[in-house]
């Protein structure tokens, strides 16, 4: 008969005598009918029912669980955080991410985009768009009932992507408050540093 | 397409019969084929056919940052993504010289021993489902799977798909109500698993099953490469976290269970054992939590910026002990904030070349569980 070499000493089942042939099957099936009976008492950690009832109940989730990425906006919508730098388009392992930064009739550029598609078709759920976004403009999402029955679908453009820092706190509070405050605590130091002369600058500076 | 076998089949006196176990097949774990010639019942011989989930990782490392391409070692092994980062750290942590905060690698131990628990949890109750024992112990397997799951949703962001480990540290810290939840999950296991065996152990099934089936004898092991729980079940000592003591497992107190025949119930046995010990150095890697920094100053920049980590030309392989055997990245760079050349040591491949040997002369429905007891996982397979 086989069975692990060092086993003594790691629990009583290893090469204990079986009283008859069965004694094994036995104990399993007692086992199976512990497990059925105590499942409708215990609680889920300790050998309880798992099960939810899917579409109808869900299950709360973690504030750093993360699957597709959406951008913040401050106040409305027309002023995203986003700067349209294409740091995150560039370092995005699978390049699903597009930028087109916005321009004035001379070409200057606005430092906002112009368009920022997302194709979730695509996204890995990586989350490193949002490690490397110096602007704390883009995020990862809760947001995961987004099935579409056509691949166009899950290519989002920007006014889908964009959403509001209030949904943020709401389903990221924790995150959410201390990037407030690195806002905050950037924009006194800039306005310190140059007292002279208003911030004119909208935009969130590099934390 | 030409058969391999075609010869052998006419030569033989009409009784062979070659079958093409998948690509689509529930017991071959993935997309996989195992083209096999069965004389009666009896396996004459199995030719493993992979390449149907090969996404060109090796190549795809080429185009990105170092730290952009942990997230695609979460997809090799995509049981348990964790070690599969750690092996990857360390080669660029290795190739750059990068020291790791104590707090790091303590959260980076803890953190792969759970990922071992997790995986050999899984592939234990997949054995089980390939024996015909549908479901019960896979469902009582992936029910405390589950809960380790959520410590990893909890803490990375995803359950299976971790991201988690950072040239020079981690992505995040551990919390004090991390800690406390694994605590507590260390302290519940040993019971599940008292139960779990109580189930399994003893069954006269399983064992009649599983004893003296697809037996692997040292020799054959070790010179066909074979590394993880299946050479160690063949009785062979030899865990990388003992040899190596890469990271800080030189500092934790712990046994390598050995298997004595090499057979299919050993290779059981040895992963009930092993997530046994698993539960040791997680309880002193949580105990021994030293305060700190979970990623090294220095490296932590890396993060926002990952095309500013520029490893010195040269090259460097560092291997860990994943669950599946001995998984090692081979880096080469030219400096750039590309690996020039990144080539992954995949234990499933490799664990893989022994298969035949297992299986020659075993009955042909004893072919799914050899292969379910060597634990492969395509991902990684084909890469
Ligand atoms: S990195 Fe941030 S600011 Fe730059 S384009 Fe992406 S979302 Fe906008
Ligand atoms: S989560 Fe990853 S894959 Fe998805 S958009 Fe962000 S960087 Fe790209």
């Amino acid at each position: 008969m086989s069975g692990a070499g060092c086993g003594k000493e790691y629990g009583k089942f290893v090469k204990k005598s079986v009283p008859f042939f069965g004694w094994g099957v036995l104990c399993g099936l007692w086992v199976t009918l512990k497990n059925f009976i105590t499942s409708y008492f215990r609680k889920p950690d300790e050998g309880g029912i798992f099960t939810v009832q899917y579409p109808e109940e869900c299950l709360p989730d973690f504030e750093a669980s993360r699957n597709f990425p959406f951008l913040v906006y401050d106040e409305t919508p027309e002023k995203p955080r986003c700067v349209a730098c294409g740091i995150c388009e560039r370092e995005c392992p699978v390049k699903c991410i597009h930028v087109l930064m916005a321009k004035d009739e001379n070409g200057k550029p606005l430092r906002r985009p112009a368009a920022f598609d997302i194709d979730y078709s695509l996204c890995m759920n990586c989350g490193n768009c949002e490690e490397v976004c110096p602007f704390n403009s883009i995020f990862m999402d809760h947001e995961h009932k987004i099935a579409a029955y056509d691949r166009k679908d899950l290519m989002r453009p920007m006014q889908k992507l964009l959403k509001s820092n209030s949904y943020f706190h709401s389903i990221r509070p924790r995150d959410a408050e201390a990037i407030d405050r690195a806002i905050k605590e950037a924009a006194e130091k800039k306005k310190a540093a140059v007292p002279a002369k208003p911030a004119p600058s909208p935009e969130a500076p590099k934390s | 397409m030409v058969s391999l076998f075609r010869e052998k089949t006419q030569r033989a006196d009409g009784q062979v019969l070659e079958i093409n176990f998948g690509p689509q097949h529930p017991s071959t774990h993935g997309v996989f084929r195992l083209h096999t010639l069965v004389d009666g019942e009896t396996i004459r011989e199995v030719k493993p056919v992979m390449g149907y989930l090969h996404r060109n990782q090796e190549q795809i490392s080429e185009n990105l940052t170092y730290t952009g391409f942990i997230g695609f070692t979460d997809r090799m092994d995509y049981i348990n993504a964790i070690p599969n980062n750690f092996s990857f750290v360390l080669a660029a942590e290795k190739l750059a010289g990068i020291e790791v905060p104590e707090r790091a690698d303590h959260i980076r131990i803890i953190m792969a021993e759970l990922a071992r628990i997790v995986n050999h949890m899984a592939v234990v109750g997949f054995l089980l489902n390939d024996l015909g024992a549908a479901f019960t112990p896979l469902l009582y397997a992936f029910r405390e799977r589950e809960l380790i799951l959520d410590i990893f949703e909890d803490l990375t962001g995803s359950r299976m798909m971790c991201n988690y480990f950072r040239i020079g540290g981690v992505k995040s810290d551990l919390s004090e109500q991390h800690l406390a939840t694994i605590k507590k999950m260390a302290a519940r296991l040993p019971k599940f698993l008292d139960e779990f065996e109580t189930l399994l152990t003893n069954n006269e099934i399983l064992c009649m099953r599983c004893q003296n089936t697809g037996i692997l004898s040292p020799e054959t092991a070790v010179n066909s490469g074979i590394t993880g729980p299946a050479l160690r079940a063949s009785g062979v000592n030899y865990d990388i976290r003992k040899t190596d003591r890469y990271s800080l497992y030189g500092r934790f107190d712990f046994k390598v269970p050995l298997g004595k025949t090499g057979d299919v119930y050993d290779r059981y046995y040895v992963r009930i054992l092993e997530i046994r010990e698993s539960l040791n150095i997680l309880r002193q890697a949580v105990a021994a939590l030293p305060r700190g920094e979970f990623i090294n100053k220095k490296t932590a920049a890396f993060i926002r910026s990952p095309r500013n980590f520029k490893p010195p030309v040269g090259e460097a392989y560092a291997r860990t002990e994943s669950p599946k055997g001995e998984l090692g990245f081979y880096i080469l760079s030219d400096g750039t904030p590309q690996p020039w050349r990144c080539h992954a040591r995949a234990p499933s491949l490799i664990n893989l070349s022994a298969l035949e040997t297992m299986c020659v002369g075993q009955k042909i429905a004893d072919m799914m569980i050899i292969l379910g007891s060597i634990d492969i996982v395509l991902g990684e397979t084909d890469r």
